[in-house]
């Protein structure tokens, strides 16, 4: 652990709990047979075990069965072969319809507007301020063409939840399939797919305290997928590849070590971040206020660019993020912060903090003062708000 | 470890010069805008009689290399002639601040047109300027080398991505050698709009993604 460095992007990666790297160690250096070799030698065999157990753990926490569940590299990956897999199962037979939204995070909506290209038709369903979907609007727009929905289940930026079991009533009502990426929620607030008329979730470790490129998609028994990246017969054929047994395995450690009240005191972390970042003038909340994820602070500052404050937060040993154009990698504002009705200049001094296991009361406090000299600094040297 | 900013670029973001407004300014100007995501002020004093820039100061709204060009340009202007500092170039911004990032190279004109602006603000001011001419090819290819191509850091002419200028009755269509998918399509676009739509005679301003 770094000294001093206060990390507040949890929602990009996360330190890999100490626990988890123990859980995955053996199936780098005794156990690292593929679980393929099952039949051959007794070494295949126990990647095998390991690896459906780390199934059902997996497949468990989201009420689904072992089945169901195919490991992916990650949530990148789960939802290209989700909307993928289905346009190619569905895109002949059924239609050429989907619906989406415009604050999906980029692996759903460049699948989408790679789709697109291909001659499907996508519509983007209305949201409100917050980011919450028009459900009325949603209704209107799945028709009989439409072959799947894929709504977050949270979002990445500013945290606002999603109330899949209206959009899967809904979806389903019409005869069209749910995609969730729920990659935000998964492990911080319930899912249960048995519940939730829903067809295909993403998840993924690596905002777990998990290993990184490591990740699932839930698949509903009998939901038309086609394989979408060519490969081996792994996976109950789906994926591909060689199976990574130990970031599976690390995968399962890493849910099973979160608990209810873990996710209480990110919350309480939250809050009194969002209360003091608040008192610092011309500060907006960015997402729902309440509707959103526990360990999800989003807040715009008024004259100044994200940028910036994030380099003076850096020398003061502070890792967060921000919504400007200049921090992204095509110079586009945040394309959530835009998505939801903000102007250009809330997207550029949008700045996120997401909570992790390792972060403490002392973080909060250290960080919100921080942030009030650096926003005031930047404020002087900013032609805006004098007037 | 490597930092994407050099060092002087650090250390004029972290102490900029010439931070401030003039009150009562010879000159003054705005280049870019809140919507842009990056905003430069720039404030003169000059000498009537030499045309000798006295005092220089500016604001900035934006990123890192945006205050740190905005400080450098007040360095580089202060105590030249306002003919002289016409020709700083943003090549010449970048370089004294030992180079930038090619994604941040537009911060660098952005200043620059800055400076550019005020100096023309102050040629306004004191009946300095000619008649309005119409606007040509020529002009616009001018404008054009002071949008980047963020991939490479040089601009959109020296990078050869424009294929055709049209200039008609107030409207001017740019074709881009480039796919309108790419990664950087509309932050160009954007760049290029802000460049040619002041221009007196212009009214629209399109781009064209041919590939």
């Amino acid at each position: 652990m770094r000294e001093g460095l206060v990390y507040l992007d949890n929602a990009a990666a996360t330190r890999v709990d100490e626990r988890v790297i123990q859980a995955m160690l053996p199936y780098m250096t005794d156990r690292y047979a593929v679980a393929t070799s099952q039949f051959g030698y007794s070494l295949g065999l126990e990647s095998k075990e390991a690896l459906e157990e780390a199934r059902s753990r997996v497949a468990g926490h989201l009420g689904a069965q072992a089945e169901e569940l195919v490991f992916t590299s990650g949530d990148t990956e789960s939802s290209n072969m989700a909307i993928k897999g289905v346009a190619l199962a569905l895109g002949q037979k059924k239609g050429r319809h989907l619906v989406t939204s415009a604050i999906e995070d980029f692996a759903v909506l460049h699948s989408m507007r790679a789709l697109e290209r291909d001659g499907f038709q996508i519509d983007q369903v209305r949201l409100d301020e917050n980011g919450r979907v028009d459900l009325d609007h949603l209704a209107s727009l799945v028709g009989p063409e439409t072959i799947l929905v894929s709504i977050q289940a949270a979002n990445q930026e500013i945290g606002t939840l999603q109330d899949l079991e209206a959009i899967g009533t809904l979806t389903h009502e019409r005869g069209a399939l749910l995609h969730s990426d729920a990659t935000h929620a998964f492990g911080r607030i319930p899912l249960d797919v048995s519940r939730v008329p829903i067809d295909l979730v993403t998840v993924s470790s690596h905002v777990l305290h998990g290993p990184r490129g490591v990740g699932g998609l839930y698949i509903r028994k009998g939901t038309p997928v086609v394989k979408w990246m060519d490969g081996g017969y792994q996976e109950n054929n789906l994926r591909g590849g060689t199976e990574d047994i130990a970031g599976v395995v690390g995968f399962a450690e890493a849910l099973a070590l979160i608990t209810p009240e873990e996710n209480d005191r990110l919350r309480m972390l939250r809050d009194r971040l969002t209360a003091l970042l608040l008192e610092i003038p011309q500060s907006r909340v960015n997402g729902h206020p309440v509707l959103r994820t526990p360990h999800n602070a989003n807040v715009s500052f008024r004259f100044v660019e994200g940028e910036s404050v994030l380099l003076h937060l850096d020398m003061r040993g502070f890792a967060v993020s921000t919504g400007s154009a200049c921090f992204s990698r095509s110079l586009e504002g945040s394309h959530v912060i835009l998505g939801i009705g903000g102007d250009h200049e809330r997207a550029h001094g949008s700045i996120r903090f997401t909570f992790g296991r390792y972060n403490t009361d002392e973080d909060v406090d250290r960080v919100a003062q921080a942030l009030a000299d650096v926003i005031e600094r930047l404020r002087v040297i900013s032609p805006l708000g004098k007037e | 470890m490597t930092l994407p900013y050099s060092e002087i670029v650090m250390e004029h973001f972290q102490n900029p010069r010439n931070v401030g407004r003039i009150e009562d300014p010879d000159a003054k100007a705005i280049e870019g805008s809140p919507a842009c995501g990056d905003m430069v002020a720039v404030y003169l004093k000059v000498d009537e009689a030499t045309h000798r820039i006295e005092d220089i100061k500016f604001e900035s709204y934006g990123c890192a290399s945006n205050i740190a060009t905005g400080s450098i340009i007040t360095e580089l202007a202060k105590g030249k002639t306002i003919e002289e500092a016409r020709d700083i170039t943003w090549q010449e911004a970048a370089d004294a601040l030992g180079g930038l990032p090619p994604i941040k190279m537009h911060c660098s004109v952005l200043a620059v047109d800055g400076l550019q602006a005020a100096i023309q603000n102050y040629e306004e001011r004191h009946g300095l300027v000619k008649e309005a001419i119409p606007t040509d090819e020529a002009e616009v290819r001018r404008r054009l080398k002071h949008v980047m191509n963020p991939q490479v850091g040089l601009d959109l002419i020296r990078t050869k991505l424009v294929q055709n200028v049209e200039i008609d009755a107030g409207t001017v269509r740019i074709h881009l050698d480039m796919p309108s998918e790419h990664q950087f399509a509309n932050n160009i676009r954007e760049e290029i709009v802000e460049k040619i739509e002041p221009l007196w005679d212009v009214q629209i301003v399109e781009v064209i993604f041919t590939t």
